[in-house]
């Protein structure tokens, strides 16, 4: 055992990680933050994919929000943007592109133009009301105490005071499919495709599915760097971000190991004590925190033994399968699409809903669509960090790619690879021959890889079963668990997932909270 | 052969009803002996209620002993590495110490500490249980070994045929069947002998708190078996049992059935209806010193807010037994506190017994029951003081000697 001991560890050194690290250790805990590849950051690590090119894999910061990089004083630290907000760019096969910028709606129709200005009020309220709940502990639902009531009270009378009108429609509309959104609002099918794509990245959803699209879409608008609804991009790429929240919690006192795997947690007398490291070290501790997915958390970690049969089966029943696959291109050359003048906003390609719905049947069934869905992004044109003048990087998210497509990933990933650059071709026509390298992370190099389970982003699905109070599930909603001095504090619990770092600072109020 | 209605006719010449029962590894020769073909189902096998009095087959595990085909109990293999910490985090008694060759009685909870079932685990290695229950646990089961890579469970009910050897004769019948040594196995001991072409395990078991084993054995020596005890149990009184004469033996042992003194969690569905270990008199088999096991914190609220119902044994005024009645706390019916959940007017105890659950503020003052009973169609009320039992009211100092007395 090593001598030292501290008030809390915690295992792994992504955004989240850091963030509960960062305010644990400001409110003077004495934190360790124990990080199991070199490199800090998971998967909003800035990586060098290619010899000079950089990518993280997460690349934009909807989600954040100015009170953590003010708490956390992140600028001081480091931490800037490379873009305020990206314009999202629908991709036209005729080269009749939609813009959406500024809070305007530019190439569709008139009417399309100007029921936009709706829905972005609307939804804009909607999101403002949610805010209610993403900055605090959920409540619980039974035997909870007056805070909890308090909560579930707060975010009642937020609804409430949305008015009559649109109180109706939040109620109506927050399990609606995006299809069925974008339908009641918009004529333009290029648009609607763009425009739906938001509800459904990063989870099992395409626009026809039901169960609360709206609501990831909500999330998707909690954060205010640029305000409501605005993209920002992060300089040198979400590490960038990683590296600022890594020197906050040093310089507020927390340790940080790299190349640290922890084996497991040691429990005992069913209370969680420390850590066992792979290397056999062993490092005791008030609190455990796990910034893992809940799987991982609890059964490798953990350990089933300590916990109840229902709630382990809660945990293990949590749909973890990503269908997102990411792939970096390193280009010799600015990438040029046909009709646009610079690729510098966020670029979607798929022209209509049902396109994107295709993609998903497929994917569904294991399969692999020939015509995917992608999401382009050409930071370099924002950014001089990432590669050397005059060449670009393309980060590319693609839908949908199923973690366990049948015949396994080997027998795919060329396939996979060639159909986005075939894609692409179709409005950059060049870009194959611009391309020196290539990185294609699919679902299952994103488990190997970054240690998350099925490789899904937001450490399992993010839907109306496993929100607020039921995310991971009930019984671990608010950062601890059934076992005393473990807690979670990743993208599993609420809110969930993005680049947000509400999770660990949520975990870490909480644990702050609870000392008291 | 005596004459009687049964050996006059042919076994197929009895109305039997198929009801899609099956027969048990022992139907070739229990169902001739079904007087009235009086069966009920049980797990999906053909189970005699009784064969020809319950009453006679009663005093047989009192007074002789009694034979009851046990076979379609549920019985499932736990076996691998992992299968110990499976068993241990499931159950309530510490499956770490429970040692090889034994059979221990267990209960199995929700989180809630709710109690799923009852039944016993036998410790076959150290990495192999077998476990017994009345009920189907399979679902169950596979839940809890989610996150136990290295467990195989499976229904071996069909694997083995079962007979109960239950009352003051048994060891003396067993010992005369060849089963050399038999006499030196302790309660809950198991010890196994080659038989026939193969092997027959028994266990010093059962389920009527007498002096008593249970025998298992490969399906296809089933007959065999059961001829070889009838033949030479004839000197020793052997009688085959039906299931109400067990209802009987029991509840004078204070064993618990379940449907009937506890309702199943996972098949309850109004909130407060199911039970603990508490409620079911079970806290002997709490282990609140051996680490997590499923439901021990809800377990461990509840122990200690002390609030939780209580079955108690009661011997109840009056020889009428007491099926159903209502409990008060005073005798003028006016604050009820609990219902009797299973009574017989026991003929070896002479005593009126019964298992009733009270409110738990109320176990330890004065308790009536609220008895009806008929007399040629006539109801008559009659409202009977209750005595609190602590001890099971049928417990001969033979069901826990070793060797027992030959009787």
């Amino acid at each position: 055992m090593n001598n030292k001991h501290y008030d809390a560890i915690i295992i792994g050194g992504g955004h989240n990680g850091l963030a509960c690290a960062g305010y644990l250790a400001k409110a003077g805990k004495k934190v360790l933050v124990l990080e199991a590849a070199e490199q800090l950051g998971g998967l909003g690590a800035t990586r060098e994919f290619a010899p000079g090119f950089k990518a993280s894999v997460a690349h934009t910061l909807p989600q954040l929000t100015n009170k953590l990089v003010n708490d956390l004083q992140l600028r001081k630290h480091g931490f800037e943007l490379a873009a305020n907000s990206l314009a999202t760019v629908a991709l036209s096969p005729a080269g009749q592109h939609i813009t959406i910028a500024n809070g305007e709606v530019q190439g569709a129709s008139a009417a399309d133009a100007e029921s936009y200005q709706a829905y972005k009020r609307l939804l804009g309220r909607f999101a403002d009301t949610m805010d209610a709940t993403w900055h605090k502990t959920p409540p619980v639902m039974t035997d909870g105490g007056f805070k909890d009531a308090s909560t579930l009270g707060m975010f009642g009378l937020k609804v409430r005071s949305l008015g009559k009108t649109d109180m109706r429609e939040f109620m109506r509309m927050i399990f609606l499919p995006a299809q069925d959104m974008m339908d009641e609002f918009f004529e333009t099918p290029l648009l609607k495709a763009a425009l739906s794509w938001d509800y459904n990245v990063g989870n099992k959803l395409a626009p026809r599915s039901p169960n609360n699209a709206v609501l990831n879409q909500l999330l998707k608008m909690s954060g205010d760097m640029s305000g409501n609804g605005e993209l920002p991009l992060p300089k040198g790429g979400v590490g960038g971000l990683i590296n600022a929240l890594a020197k906050s919690a040093k310089a507020y006192g927390a340790e940080i190991r790299t190349g640290s795997p922890v084996a497991s947690v040691i429990v005992q007398d069913m209370q969680a004590t420390g850590v066992s490291l792979e290397n056999g070290e062993s490092i005791s501790a008030n609190h455990i925190i796990s910034n893992t997915d809940p799987k991982t958390s609890f059964f490798k970690l953990l350990g089933v033994q300590h916990l109840d049969v229902e709630f382990t089966q809660r945990i293990n029943r949590l749909r973890m399968n990503g269908l997102v696959s990411k792939v970096h291109l390193a280009l010799n050359a600015e990438p040029k699409f046909t009709g646009l003048n610079k690729a510098n906003g966020r670029i979607i390609i798929a022209p209509t809903m049902q396109y994107i719905e295709n993609a998903f049947d497929q994917a569904k069934y294991k399969g692999l669509g020939e015509d995917l869905a992608l999401e382009v992004i050409v930071p370099s044109l924002h950014d001089n960090s990432l590669a050397e003048a005059g060449k670009h990087v393309v980060s590319i998210q693609v839908q949908y790619t199923p973690y366990d497509i049948a015949g396994g990933w080997d027998a795919h990933r060329s396939t996979l690879l060639e159909n986005v650059i075939k894609t692409l071709e179709q409005y950059a026509p060049d870009i194959r021959s611009q391309i020196v390298a290539s990185e294609l992370l699919t679902p299952v190099d994103l488990e190997q890889q970054f240690r998350v389970t099925g490789g899904h982003w937001h450490h399992g699905e993010f839907a109306i079963d496993a929100w607020w109070m039921n995310r991971p599930a009930y019984g671990a909603s608010q950062y601890k668990s059934p076992v005393a001095g473990f807690y979670n504090c990743g993208a599993g619990s609420h809110p969930g997932g993005g680049i947000m770092g509400a999770a660990g600072a949520n975990a870490a109020n909480y644990i702050l909270k609870e000392e008291k | 052969m005596p004459l009687t209605i049964a050996n006059l006719l042919k076994p197929e010449q009895i109305a039997h009803v198929p009801n899609g029962s099956l027969g048990s590894p022992f139907h070739e020769r229990t169902s001739p002996l079904n007087f009235n073909q009086a069966w009920e189902e049980w797990n999906g096998f053909l189970a005699a209620n009784y064969y020809r009095d319950e009453h006679l087959e009663y005093f047989s595990t009192r007074n002789t002993c009694g034979v009851l085909d046990v076979s379609p109990m549920n019985k499932y293999r736990f076996k691998g590495p992992d299968a110990e910490a499976m068993l241990n985090r499931m159950v309530t008694r510490d499956v770490t110490k429970h040692p090889v060759n034994t059979v221990q009685y267990n209960i199995w909870c929700t989180d809630a500490g709710r109690i799923i079932d009852d039944g016993t685990i036998f410790r076959l290695s150290q990495d192999e249980f077998m476990l017994t229950c009345a009920e189907p646990n399979m679902d169950w089961f596979q839940l809890a070994k989610v996150g136990f890579d290295h467990v195989d469970i499976t229904d071996m009910s069909h694997e083995l045929a079962a007979l109960a050897i239950q009352g003051p004769t048994s060891c003396a019948l067993l010992k005369a069947m060849g089963f050399k040594g038999i006499e030196n196995a302790k309660p809950f001991d198991i010890v196994k002998f080659p038989y026939l072409d193969g092997e027959i395990m028994i266990s010093r078991t059962g389920f009527t708190g007498d002096l008593g084993y249970e025998l298992w054995i490969d399906p296809k020596n089933a007959i065999a078996l059961w001829d070889d005890v009838f033949s030479t149990g004839k000197i020793f009184g052997v009688q085959p049992l039906g299931l109400e004469s067990l209802e009987k033996a029991r509840l004078e042992a204070g064993f618990l059935s379940p449907y009937v003194d506890f309702h199943p969690a996972l098949h309850t569905m109004d909130k407060g209806n199911d039970h603990s270990p508490f409620e079911m008199a079970l806290s002997w088999i709490v282990n609140f010193n051996k680490g997590h096991f499923t439901g021990r914190a809800a377990l461990l609220k509840e122990k200690q807010a002390g609030k939780h119902r209580r079955l108690l044994k009661l011997d109840i005024e009056g020889n009428k037994a007491a099926e159903s009645a209502i409990l008060y706390r005073d005798a003028a019916c006016q604050k009820q506190i609990g219902y009797v959940t299973s009574a017989m007017w026991s003929p070896v105890v002479k005593a009126n017994i019964a298992l009733g659950l009270v409110e738990g503020k109320y176990a330890d003052g004065p308790i009536y029951a609220e008895v009806y009973h008929q007399k040629e169609l006539r109801w008559i009320r009659k409202v009977c003081k209750c005595t609190k039992k602590t001890k099971p009211f049928w417990a001969p100092a033979r069901a826990k000697q070793t060797p027992p007395a030959d009787t």
